[in-house]
């Protein structure tokens, strides 16, 4: 028996399946990665199979292992982080799914939401979950499967059934499943279902009520760093020793401890989290309140979302619909053959606008355009866009929170970027600094694991992990940041009241 | 003047037929076509397919032209090379507790595409976009060896008391960095600063780019000198990591 020297970390994303192994020092050793696919099977579903998504977690763990020349005895713990928001409803006694995974980015529950929203309870979920009801949460998602799935609201009522998000379907699984697994889900992804009352991180029963959701069928609600059961497959002996949902597991990993520490992690979307202390801050902008861990006999740390939907997708888009580039690190170099953007400002309003405007009837739209501005200046427009959303998001949560920032740390595949990351810290007129290990979203599982199993003492320690890999200082004169500022607001105004009465209308939703 | 390559020519008209059908061609079609035994066309065929110029149909064995020859007039773009390296590049700086650079061939220097700070807490400039001589540092000593159509260097100018300044101890340097596959440079830009550097390679080994990690000359050299053997094994191991993610999908 060796003595246990790493610690592993699920990261199991919307499009893959994913082992990291981390070191004492949070350095990463070993990754193992495997793609699921992606179902669209009406405009506006998106669902993914949660079998598929289990047979691929019990490939990656040995394969990561193989890599680094290591045994399960040799992780202290394995800690997970998964995708929000993404629903599954599985059969206790078969361990089958009952129904594919609903995944965040499907927007079927528009209407339920609807009639929520205009219902009695609307105020109530406010009040209780901290949160609007949205199409972006998932007890909608359960609700709608409860009404579609024949026989399942009987079902639930009798036991038979488990709903659960990500982390509750692989902790099931990973602790024996039909023999034995063990339900249970985080205060963090549990803040997002809608149930769960923000203060005593608890189911709340008028909640449920008023969605007609039969306790039975849901998990125990636990910390983020706790040792919820052992692996009797996949890493058989190894404890499970936390879980997170991606973003708050990203905060975490940038060691964000401290009230008024702030990432952003920059991937297809874009999330500004900010913890607030013991404070859940109401927000006059359209931000959401949530929870950013909870450890194990201390009260609760929240935190502050704003979550921009278009990031990434918007250089996706340049690439795979306007063809402009073939790979997305292409567009540095297209951006790069100019000095500025031509007068050309891009406002990814896809699907509405988000925080902080929330307006449902907006559009995108590409202004500016002159015979001067080429493709190399709608390359810089489409990465201006990503900063100035950001920007926005940064003063709306400084304004919710009264809290100045003073740097923003980032992660995710776009932090690659020096353009942009230099153009975020110019518009912000903030340093941006990134971490070492960039990524966050595995290293804060790995480091909610570790510290329920003692693999690392306490927070202060973690903090010694962090280190800087880079700094952008702005450089930005502050009259050409109020010109170009003022030219995103005219921008942003052209997008407002596009979708009109009689229009086929895409609905607008958020992205977790 | 040397006659033509008869192998040569055979395997330019398959690629000329391949070019020129829209489907996907079976073996017997091209041995009619270009009026050759079938052994003779299979052996061309094989050979194209091996290099990446012609691709063979799994299920049904036809052949079509490869995504190797569309390729052949471009170059690796330096920013898809940035973001192949982030990851490979913070581990080299989270093991060897040193800075990190990679570099790229721009006109007469080097320009630094990817910077990775000492991981130790100290007050650093990001140094992307830095174009550094070549002759002064071992990331161009690397590009010099590994990579074509180096530019002639018109004029060696001396940064410190060590950089090489005259031709011959220049080729010397090159030469042996081409031998063991990495170079060091030990105070050649800036005094007391040492950096070893490898070459990241795209297929058939050309050099595109060269990584680095640069330190002070106690943490870099051994007490004689020397280039600390360990060190040297990790950037190499990491530069041929990044060479050989260069290919994944993107």
């Amino acid at each position: 028996m060796t003595t246990p020297t790493y610690v592993a970390a699920i990261d199991q994303g919307t499009t893959s399946t994913r082992c990291l192994v981390f070191d004492h020092g949070g350095r990463m050793v070993a990754v193992a990665q495997h793609e699921h696919h992606q179902y669209f099977p009406r405009p506006g579903w998106a669902e993914h199979d949660a079998s598929e998504i289990w047979a691929n977690t019990l490939r990656v763990l040995p394969e990561a292992l193989d890599q680094a020349g290591l045994q399960p005895s040799d992780l202290a713990a394995v800690g997970i982080a998964n995708q929000r928001e993404t629903t599954i409803v599985w059969d206790r006694a078969t361990g089958r799914p009952v129904a594919p995974a609903i995944t965040w980015q499907d927007t079927r529950t528009a209407e339920l939401v609807d009639e929520l929203n205009r219902g009695p309870s609307a105020d109530l979920f406010r009040e209780v979950c901290g949160l609007a009801p949205a199409g972006y949460f998932a007890a909608p998602r359960l609700r709608w499967l409860l009404d579609h799935v024949p026989g399942l609201q009987r079902r639930a009522r009798a036991g038979e059934v488990a709903f659960g998000t990500v982390e509750s379907w692989l902790i099931w699984n990973l602790t024996g499943g039909t023999d034995g697994g063990v339900h249970v889900t985080d205060v963090t992804n549990a803040s997002r279902t809608m149930l769960m009352d923000i203060r005593t991180l608890d189911w709340d029963q008028r909640l449920l009520d008023a969605l007609d959701i039969p306790a039975e069928i849901l998990p125990e609600i636990r910390p983020n760093a706790q040792v919820y059961g052992s692996c009797t497959v996949g890493l058989p002996g190894v404890p499970i020793g936390g879980a997170f949902g991606d973003q708050q597991a990203a905060l975490f990993g940038q060691t964000c401890f401290a009230t008024g520490e702030a990432k952003c992690t920059y991937g297809t979307g874009a999330f500004l989290l900010m913890n607030t202390g013991d404070r859940i801050a109401t927000s006059e902008h359209g931000l959401i309140s949530t929870v950013a861990y909870a450890l194990e006999g201390r009260p609760p740390v929240y935190a502050t979302e704003g979550s921009i939907a278009v990031a990434g997708a918007l250089v996706q888009w340049f690439r795979d619909s306007l063809e402009m580039i073939r790979s997305a690190p292409e567009i540095e170099t297209l951006a790069r053959r100019v000095e500025d953007n031509g007068g050309c400002y891009i406002v990814p309003a896809f699907a509405g606008l988000f925080a902080p405007r929330w307006q449902s009837d907006a559009r995108g739209v590409v202004v500016g355009l002159t015979s001067y501005v080429t493709r190399s200046h709608l390359a810089r427009a489409v990465l201006e866009a990503t900063a100035w959303q950001t920007a926005e998001v940064v003063e709306a949560m400084a304004a919710d929170t009264g809290i100045a920032f003073t740097g923003l740390k980032v992660d995710g595949g776009m932090t690659a970027n020096h353009l942009l990351m230099q153009y975020v810290s110019d518009v912000l007129d903030l340093p941006v600094e990134r971490p070492l290990v960039a990524e966050s979203v595995s290293l804060g599982a790995a480091y909610a694991a570790g510290l329920a199993v003692g693999y690392w003492p306490d927070l202060e320690g973690l903090r010694d992990n962090w280190h800087q890999a880079a700094r952008w200082e702005p450089t930005m004169s502050d009259p050409l940041r109020r010109r170009e500022r003022a030219a995103w607001d005219r921008a942003v105004e052209r997008t407002l009241g596009w979708v009109v009465a009689g229009d086929t209308v895409v609905p607008a939703r958020r992205f977790g | 003047m040397p006659g033509s390559i008869q192998s040569i020519e055979r395997a330019a008209a398959v690629l000329h037929f391949l070019g020129a059908v829209p489907e996907p061609v079976p073996l017997g079609e091209l041995s009619r076509m270009l009026a050759l035994p079938k052994p003779t066309v299979h052996g061309i065929v094989r050979t194209l397919v091996d290099v990446g110029f012609v691709v063979q149909d799994p299920d049904s064995g036809r052949y079509t032209l490869g995504e190797g020859l569309s390729r052949l007039g471009e170059t690796l773009d330096p920013h898809l090379l940035r973001s192949r390296s982030v990851n490979w590049a913070d581990g080299l700086a989270a093991r060897t507790g040193l800075e990190v650079q990679l570099g790229v061939l721009a006109g007469q220097g080097v320009e630094l595409l990817h910077h990775v700070f000492r991981p130790d807490g100290s007050p650093q400039r990001l140094r992307v976009g830095e174009l550094q001589p070549l002759h002064a540092t071992a990331l161009g000593h690397v590009l010099l060896a590994f990579s074509p159509a180096a530019s002639r260097l018109q004029e060696l100018v001396s940064s410190t008391g060590s950089t090489p300044t005259s031709p011959v101890t220049l080729t010397r340097a090159v030469q042996q960095a081409f031998r063991r596959g990495w170079a060091v440079a030990d105070g050649t830009l800036r005094p007391g600063v040492a950096a070893i550097a490898a070459p990241v390679r795209h297929h058939l080994g050309i050099g595109v780019g060269a990584l680095a990690v640069v330190g002070p000359r106690e943490r870099v050299l051994s007490v004689a000198g020397d280039p600390v053997p360990a060190l040297v094994e990790q950037v190499v191991a990491a530069a041929a990591a990044v060479s050989a993610h260069l290919e994944d999908r993107l």
